[in-house]
């Protein structure tokens, strides 16, 4: 065999492997995307009930609680950024971190400053990479994250919004997730989370438009307040990670597509190129013989004589 | 025909339990409360405690629920919850274990979760 044509064995030898891997992979998100958006529908009862309480309390009672009030001068701001732990999503990672980029400059314009809260290590790669502070970081849950995850998250941020400014606390809170909305797509959003603005909420709920009862507090709206915006801010950071766990998988799976779409063109490709290299192998080694008996043909016929 | 309630029991990541019942009594952090149907709109904090379902065809059911809410409008009543368990999801054996080892290291939290656990599973 050519050296040439052994080349190119090599690399169709090596190009199919990697194919198996990323054909593997594709086949492991999809799966996963599944599961993910399975856990997405079953956390919405949950969120739904949760909403139309906070809004039942915002909007049947004049209670004030600093979930709720706008700070006159807002001065620091929390940004929450959702990204995976692992890479091999395309774009996914990427474009979490360019929304909240662009979300950072945009509080600071205001004249806000910015503390950084950061889920997934990807997230936390990036902004070590170019030395800016985070503020909080966590990692190891993003593929199939629990209740007690989103727990974990929130319970830091809502100490600082609950926290004076002056003493370090925030006056408002940003998170910025990838939204899943089909197998296809996936977008970048950002979402002000606090200060809530129940007229917000409202609009959220599918029940708009109805006129909530007139609710009876137990043991007062003050109370049911305290006790329901930090589970609000929770359930939605929850929803928050199920719905980036689904996109990144989503993503996964479109990228190892590609990857084993272009790993078989590659396949072919090469294929046809060690065809060539064998022929032209196999034609040279044929002239090669019809020169030589030619010669010798001539030679035998030279001596003759 | 006694007059009936809708009652969904969900948890922060499933729905544990919906039907129909008669009475639900949950304890509220002001005390015990039983909702009946045709009770007044009522939202309210829940303690740790079981949650006791009396379904409409007779049966009751009964649930460990850890922190959370009740609210009732409209004949319809949810219970929401981070945790929550039906008495027959518990296992007796690994909660007392789980109580044993909480007293053991001073865990409150987890000492009175599996308590509530224990008592909601004896009651069924």
């Amino acid at each position: 065999m050519g050296a040439q044509l052994r080349v190119y064995k090599r690399r169709i030898r090596s190009v199919t492997a990697t194919k198996k891997i990323t054909k593997a992979m594709e086949m492991i998100a999809a799966s996963r995307v599944v599961k993910a958006q399975r856990k997405v529908a079953a956390s919405t009862p949950y969120a739904q009930e949760l909403t139309r309480a906070v809004t039942a309390v915002g909007t049947g009672s004049n209670t004030k609680h600093p979930l709720t009030t706008q700070a006159e001068t807002v001065t620091r701001a929390a940004v929450l950024l959702l990204t995976s732990d692992r890479g091999l999503a395309g774009a996914f990672n990427s474009n979490a971190i360019k929304a909240a980029e662009q979300l950072t400059e945009r509080l600071e314009r205001e004249g806000k400053q910015v503390d950084t809260y950061i889920v997934g290590r990807r997230g936390v790669a990036h902004y070590n990479f170019r030395e800016r502070k985070i503020a909080e970081q966590w990692s190891g849950f993003t593929d199939e994250p629990a209740y007690g995850d989103a727990k974990k998250v929130a319970a830091p941020l809502i100490e600082a919004i609950e926290k004076e400014t002056a003493d370090g606390g925030v006056d408002e809170l940003h998170i910025v997730y990838t939204e899943f909305v089909s197998m296809m797509t996936q977008n970048a959003v950002e979402a002000r989370l606090l200060p809530l603005s129940l007229d917000e909420v409202a609009e959220e709920t599918a029940t708009k438009g109805e006129i909530l009862p007139l609710f009876d507090f137990e043991p007062s709206a003050e109370d049911v307040l305290d006790a329901l915006l930090p589970r609000y801010v929770e359930s939605r950071i929850y929803n928050a990670l199920l719905q980036s766990a689904a996109s990144k998988h989503a993503a996964t799976r479109r990228a190892m597509k590609s990857a084993t779409d272009n790993a078989g063109e590659l396949i072919n490709t090469l294929s046809r190129l060690a065809n060539a290299a064998r022929q032209a192998e196999i034609t040279q080694e044929i002239s090669e013989i019809v020169g030589g008996s030619a010669a010798l043909a001539d030679a035998t016929a030279g001596s003759d004589k | 025909m006694a007059a009936e309630l809708h009652v969904a029991l969900v948890a922060a990541d499933r729905e544990v339990w919906s039907g129909e019942a008669t009475l639900v009594v949950a304890r509220t952090t002001s005390g015990d409360i039983g909702v009946m149907p045709g009770h007044q709109p009522l939202l309210g904090v829940l303690e740790s405690g079981p949650v006791t379902i009396r379904t409409s065809d007779g049966g009751t059911v009964v649930a460990a629920v850890h922190g959370g809410f009740v609210s009732f409008a409209d004949n319809k009543l949810s219970l929401l919850a981070e945790i929550a368990e039906l008495s027959d999801e518990i296992d007796v054996q690994r909660t007392e274990r789980e109580l044993e080892r909480a007293k053991a290291e001073g865990d409150a939290a987890a000492e009175r979760r599996a308590d509530v656990r224990l008592r909601a599973a004896a009651a069924r």
